[in-house]
């Protein structure tokens, strides 16, 4: 897919996030919208997946350890045909498929539970090391925010990642600089973020999480890198796209009533038409 | 029942309280202040407020080191993440040494609502109750909160304070006296006693006067020390009413069921039916709908104790 046809697909998802949310009346859109370009691009270009087959066993896997940002994986999950896009109007309802956190026993396309800051990237270490087992050629990603890196369990992961030297595996850290509290360098520094990566042995590299050029070239690098794991640190805004939620901590966890969702879909379907 | 509030909103401002009037009083939060309501704390007396980040391990850690070195930490986050990831730092480092750190956490049971099975803790009181020197408590409404907080502050040792979400109806006033370790009769009835904490104290009440249009006199206990329990009372209106239904917004393996259940097991065996999770998860939705989906609304109390007055 083109770079201008994945910054299209980008733009759906964000204005499918901003919908959503309206009729579930809560969910996350700050951390849902900083990390639309990443998921795009995994989506529609990274990753070797089948909508048909959900369960693939020689597919790539994700695994959303910030769990708060379903809405971003739903959107992309609908718009890549796993389940229909009515379905995003039940978000986080009673009885419906699509819960406020992702689950992998109600959901197809979902390849793991989360919702508990802090336990996806030992997950994705543990599927990556099965591909290495099975000698599949299969690919993990793994989406962590640069809140949830305070948890102590992720140093522990990348530790292991680095220790069994899971080049299938590929995180990306969304580097938007807010966590609920405030911001990530008022409540719990974790500067100098990089060269804690680099000094657990892993193949570091920095981007702009929202230039989907830039994001596939790192994705491709990555492959190419050998004997240890790679993460992205993509510097990205939280709330990209809707200029009232972009830098807002206040939006982290509250939903848009109808008026506000019309403003940012106004901005976004603009964004979407000056693509061409 | 108009009026309703918050447990959590109580909690809030009963660390206020504890700021002005105790020194030794600190704060820790992970991330969650807003929600949890220790925000308010944190900006009256900033030097004793510690926000840990998103690192609930770290959390109950560094407030076992505080309590060693004589503060009396308040530490708060969700049920889920509080009892839940911290737990082997609970048991090693705060329940083994009988160290003075309460655990005040919110958002536990199902009211959670929309965030889903994976934030609704089901199964904390279960975890808590199983460790030694720990104190559990489920307060029903805002006042009992108040005073359970300020009591949990004059208590040497663990306790874990079980708060919820959502706001709930208010059921007592000043008069009302919390004890630890008590349990409070709140209507006397002959038939059958529902013996319940949190959130279902309110519908125990709606659902003993809906009975009582039916000519069924029901006892209505407040059980909100799930331990120590209050053995005397249960024993005292189980021998009055023969028939005991418990209710809880938790598993009905290991909370307030069990423990009542291993009471009555022992020492008056009595028929009992247990209303609670029925060993599920929760899921998303409106609190409300969830309540009633799960088997928690006042028709699926009514019906209990028609089961239990059954088995009579
Ligand atoms: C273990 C755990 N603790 C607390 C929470 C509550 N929580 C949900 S989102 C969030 C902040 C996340 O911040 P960050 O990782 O920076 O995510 P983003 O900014 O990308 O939304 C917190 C504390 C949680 N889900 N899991
Ligand atoms: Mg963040």
């Amino acid at each position: 897919m083109s770079i201008v046809d994945l910054k299209r697909k980008a733009n759906l998802i964000r204005q499918d996030i901003i919908t959503m949310l309206v009729p579930a009346k809560a969910g996350h859109p700050g951390g849902s919208l900083s990390a639309a370009d990443i998921v795009a691009t995994l989506y529609f270009k990274e990753m070797r997946i089948n909508p048909q087959e959900p369960n693939w066993a020689d597919r790539d896997r994700f695994v959303l350890s910030k769990g708060h940002a379903a809405p971003v994986l739903y959107a992309a999950l609908a718009e890549k045909g796993y389940f229909p896009k009515d379905e995003l109007l039940g978000l986080r309802q009673t009885g419906r498929m699509l819960q406020g956190h992702p689950d992998m026993k109600r959901t197809p396309g979902v390849d793991m539970s989360s919702g508990s800051l802090g336990q996806g990237l030992s997950v994705a270490n543990g599927m990556a090391l099965a591909g290495k087992l099975d000698k599949k050629d299969y690919r993990v990603y793994v989406l962590l925010g640069d809140g949830e890196v305070a948890e102590g369990q992720v140093w522990e992961a990348a530790m292991a990642a680095a220790h069994y030297k899971l080049d299938n595996l590929t995180a990306i850290l969304d580097y938007n600089g807010l966590q609920i509290d405030g911001p990530t360098d008022s409540v719990m520094s974790s500067a100098p973020l990089a060269d804690k990566w680099r000094a657990f042995c892993w193949n570091v590299i920095e981007v702009d999480g929202h230039d989907i050029e830039a994001l596939e070239k790192a994705f491709a690098e990555a492959k190419q890198v050998k004997g240890k794991p790679t993460i992205l640190i993509a510097k990205t805004v939280k709330g990209k796209g809707v200029s009232f939620m972009e830098n807002q901590v206040g939006w982290h966890g509250s939903a848009p009533n109808a008026e506000q969702a019309e403003q940012a879909l106004k901005e976004l379907r603009e964004e979407g038409l000056s693509l061409g | 029942m108009a009026n309703k509030a918050a447990t959590r909103d109580a909690y809030g401002k009963a660390l206020l309280i504890l700021g002005k009037e105790n020194p030794n009083v600190v704060v820790l939060d992970a991330d969650l202040s807003k929600s949890t309501k220790t925000a308010e704390f944190g900006k009256n007396y900033p030097e004793r407020f510690f926000n840990m980040g998103i690192a609930e391990g770290n959390l109950l850690g560094t407030a076992a080191g505080l309590a060693a070195a004589g503060k009396i930490p308040f530490a708060s986050s969700f049920a889920i993440f509080a009892t839940g990831r911290a737990f082997e730092q609970i048991r090693n480092s705060i329940a083994y040494p009988k160290l003075n750190v309460k655990i005040a956490a919110t958002h536990a049971g199902i009211s959670v609502g929309e965030d889903g099975g994976s934030h609704q803790a089901i199964e904390d009181v279960a975890i808590m109750r199983a460790l030694p020197n720990m104190v559990v408590l489920v307060p029903a409404d805002g006042e009992e909160t108040r005073q359970m907080v300020l009591a949990a502050a004059e208590h040497q040792g663990p306790v874990y304070i079980r708060m919820g979400r959502l706001e709930v109806p208010v059921l007592f006033d000043e008069d009302y006296h919390f004890e630890i370790g008590k349990a409070k009769v709140l209507k006397e009835g002959t038939d059958v006693a529902i013996m319940a904490n949190g959130l279902m104290v309110a519908v125990a009440l709606e659902a003993a006067e809906l009975l009582a249009g039916e000519g069924i006199s029901v006892s209505v206990v407040n059980v909100s020390s799930v331990k120590p329990l209050d053995e005397e009372t249960i024993l005292r209106v189980a021998k009055e009413t023969r028939a005991v239904v418990t209710a809880e917004e938790h598993n009905i393996i290991g909370g307030l069921g069990s423990a009542i259940a291993e009471v009555l097991g022992e020492k008056l065996p009595t028929p009992m039916v247990r209303v609670g999770l029925k060993d599920t998860f929760g899921e998303s939705g409106r609190p409300y709908e969830l309540l009633e989906k799960f088997g928690l609304g006042k028709e699926d109390l009514v019906k209990a104790v028609r089961e239990a007055l059954a088995k009579k």
